[in-house]
């Protein structure tokens, strides 16, 4: 169990934002194009910076609290999730506060 | 460069793209501070246990060393400059796709 360490902190950010898809039909994963759009650039650009910082030596990982599964430049799997279920998980919140404050601009509308 | 450093050249970035490169400028909306507030206390929470439990931990001579509910005050820095890269990309794209 101790190996899930890291997957259990994406797990919770999963559970804590994915609900607003269904409660209150955020619909970010339906607008798939936009999705990836957004958060591609922005994760190769973070996973640039863990790459340094892993190689630098600015942070390191507990080999027991991972997976042990790495992507190339020994970057643990955990990390790439991050990037991809944190902005999400940030998407969705503001997709939620429009939908509760419909007058308030996000910046997209046309 | 530190840990430090670059977290605040991240912070810079980010808030310079907001307002000359994507243009959304996000850090002047309301629906922008309000995300942020919401997700904040989730990165502490989360923050904590990656750190407390030294899931991840950091070399003491990259960071400042003041740290806020065990993790350094640096990954707040980490965390602004993604959510608001990732939320003036959002509403960059909802414009043009």
């Amino acid at each position: 169990m101790l190996k899930f360490g890291y997957m259990a902190m994406l797990l919770f950010t999963v559970a804590g934002s994915f609900w607003l898809e269904i409660i209150l039909k955020v619909g970010v994963l339906r607008r798939v194009k936009r999705t990836i759009f957004t958060i591609a650039p922005m994760a190769i650009i973070f996973l640039l910076w863990d790459l340094y910082a892993i190689h630098a030596g600015h942070w390191f990982f507990d080999s027991k609290q991972i997976l042990g599964i790495f992507i190339p430049g020994r970057i643990p799997l955990e990390e790439v999730l991050f990037f991809v279920i944190v902005p999400l998980a940030a998407i969705m919140t503001i997709e939620a506060v429009r939908s509760v404050k419909k007058n308030w601009l996000v910046g997209d509308e046309r | 460069m530190t840990y430090t450093q670059i977290a605040l050249m991240a912070v810079a970035l980010s808030i310079l793209c907001d307002g000359f490169l994507t243009r959304s400028r996000m850090v002047m909306r309301r629906s922008f501070w309000t995300a942020y507030a919401i997700i904040l206390p989730f990165q502490l929470l989360t923050n904590w246990w990656l750190t407390s439990r030294n899931i991840v931990m950091y070399n003491p001579d990259v960071i400042i060393g003041f740290r806020i509910a065990s993790a350094p005050v640096e990954d707040l820095l980490f965390g602004f400059a993604l959510v608001l890269g990732i939320l003036q990309l959002w509403s960059y794209w909802g414009k043009r796709l």
